[in-house]
């Protein structure tokens, strides 16, 4: 069964000014499984698409499924984990307490919790930190918090909204690794919303690249990099193709390069 | 640690400049004041502009101080800081049952006014104007209908219980505006994710709203004493219960020709009664401070 399977998708907000139309027209089908960025300028709607498919807002127009479900079912069966550009643990909450949060909220036993959190504190390599607080966390340490509390209740989709660009370049490419790893482990399939070009063609099976006033997808590119997310892909000519070919669907190609592609 | 010393330095040195100014003044100042305009032959006329400093308008610390250990009332009786430590734990009891009252009722109005918008436009005029209301005006109202109750039988109201009433009349002020301010703390990224996770409104109010608003509470609590110690004594004063340092403090200051350092042992006694009362709140913060993570500690 398809992750997710938006059909028609619009998003118009209302405002003072006159209805701003977010999202228009979106066709998009995630597999399960299947690792997809959304990538574009500010303003294209990537991280409104994000928060549809995660139902915190809802779709103006068109039809959105998630495990063939509507969006909202998905949300109360808890069908997903999600991760924002902000870590936004809660800090008077230990990282053990911060990850076991939404365990807690679903009455998943005291024992059967303290066994998740250990589980999800050695797959993010924070086994030694579970009992601080997040203040005393780096950005990079809090950011893989949130994602092991996005993992706690296995999902089979995990939405991200530059869960990385507020990190460090250093950071960001070791978490990109992880997460690469984290979401081959899991078998999860992941809706990624980022800015940058290379992340998104490092991690991706299919980049999804969208453009502003009205938001809408304008070209989907399928990677075919494999399965082998290593640090030897980023130096990889192949590599190098994608994040060019994702470039030029971005920035509009040069009608000869269009054509020979 | 430093910090904390540097802070207790800089309070013992605002609490000396008083009494240093005190004395100062009294040393230069004229003994009868200094009147202008006044009509040779007509008593308070003119207007004063400096206070007389002669020993019975301003006596001495140490007057003030020693009189704390002199006997009450002359005779047998025991030293004055007896009746007043006595009388300022009387007030701090009746304080501390309305300060309970107004954080109770304060905070049940804070939850009603987040939960609903509509609650909040109705309630929270009502609330600011409620303050503007004087105590005084309104404290014998509370005194009549206590003792109505208390005539009627079923239910027996002391006359403290009408103090204590009145005490939380303006405790709850800063409760209730402190709690719907606190509830509405959490980052928006919370909320989502609270959303996300299909939490209804009570787990989000224990798990989140709550636990949020602490750093906004924990003022409000010390304001909330603080203004029911001053209610107390207010309504003690204007309902005239006997027993209180409210009640004293008039008496004694009938008395300040004849006996001009006594006033101010329940005037020290009231002070302290306000620190007590601001200070215990301060034992609560210590308690909750995993919750004010992020804060700047002082």
């Amino acid at each position: 069964m398809s992750a997710v399977i938006a059909k028609g998708v619009g998003k118009t907000f209302g405002t003072k000014a006159g209805d701003v139309v977010a999202l228009t027209e979106v066709e998009l089908t995630v597999e399960a499984g299947e690792f997809v960025s959304l990538i574009g300028p500010s303003g294209c709607g990537k991280s409104t698409l994000l928060r549809l498919i995660a139902d915190l807002d809802s779709a103006t127009t068109g039809e959105l499924e998630v495990f063939g479900k509507p969006a909202r079912q998905a949300r109360i069966n808890q069908d997903y984990g999600i991760a924002f550009q902000q870590a936004g643990l809660l800090p008077w909450r230990t990282v053990a307490g911060n990850i076991a949060l939404p365990l807690e909220l679903h009455g998943v036993s005291k024992k059967a919790r303290a066994d998740r959190v250990a589980e999800l504190a050695a797959l993010v390599g924070l086994e030694e930190f579970v009992d601080r607080y997040p203040d005393q966390l780096s950005g990079g340490m809090q950011q893989r918090v949130a994602i092991a509390r996005a993992l706690a209740e296995q999902p089979r989709l995990l939405l991200m909204d530059e869960p990385f660009g507020a990190l460090d370049e250093m950071t960001r490419e070791y978490l990109q690794g992880e997460l690469a790893r984290i979401a081959a482990d899991t078998g999860a399939a992941v809706v990624f919303v980022t800015h940058s070009i290379p992340e998104a063609v490092f991690l991706s099976d299919r980049v999804v690249v969208m453009s502003p006033r009205p938001g809408r997808i304008t070209d989907i590119l399928t990677t075919g990099l494999g399965d082998a997310r290593t640090e030897a892909l980023r130096e990889s000519p192949e590599y190098f193709e994608r994040v060019t070919a994702v470039r030029e669907a971005l920035h509009g190609a040069p009608v000869e390069r269009a054509n020979e592609r | 640690m430093s910090r904390s010393r540097a802070a207790i330095a800089w309070g013992a040195l605002g609490v000396l400049a008083v009494l240093v100014a005190w004395e100062l003044y009294k040393f230069l100042g004229p003994a009868d004041g200094l009147v202008v305009g006044a009509v040779a032959g007509e008593t308070g006329s003119g207007v004063m502009i400096l206070p007389r400093t002669n020993d019975r308008a301003m006596p001495h610390i140490w007057d003030m101080v020693a009189r704390l250990f002199q006997s009450a009332s002359g005779g047998d009786t025991p030293p004055l800081i007896v009746p007043v430590v006595t009388a300022a734990l009387t007030t701090l009891g009746i304080a501390a049952v309305g300060w309970l009252i107004g954080v109770a009722v304060g905070a049940l109005l804070g939850l009603v006014m987040q939960r609903w918008r509509l609650a909040e436009w109705g309630l929270l005029p009502w609330i600011v104007v409620s303050q503007t209301v004087p105590l005084i005006a309104f404290a014998p109202l509370i005194a009549s209908i206590g003792s109505q109750v208390d005539r009627a039988g079923t239910i027996p109201w002391p006359q403290w219980l009408s103090v204590a009433v009145i005490a939380s009349y303006l405790a709850f002020f800063p409760v209730a505006v402190g709690v719907l301010r606190g509830l509405e703390a959490p980052d928006r990224i919370h909320l989502d994710l609270m959303k996300t996770y299909a939490a209804g409104y009570w787990p989000t109010l224990f798990r989140l709203r709550l636990p949020a608003a602490v750093p906004h509470l924990l003022p409000a609590l010390r304001l909330a004493a603080a203004n029911a110690v001053v209610g107390a004594v207010v309504a003690e004063v204007s309902i005239g219960m006997r027993g209180g340092i409210g009640r004293m403090l008039i008496q004694l200051a009938g008395q300040g020709s004849s006996d001009p350092a006594a006033p101010w042992g329940p005037t020290f006694g009231s002070i302290a009664l306000g620190l007590v009362a601001a200070g215990s709140v301060a034992l609560v913060g210590l308690g909750l401070r995993n919750y004010r993570r992020g804060e700047a500690t002082v």
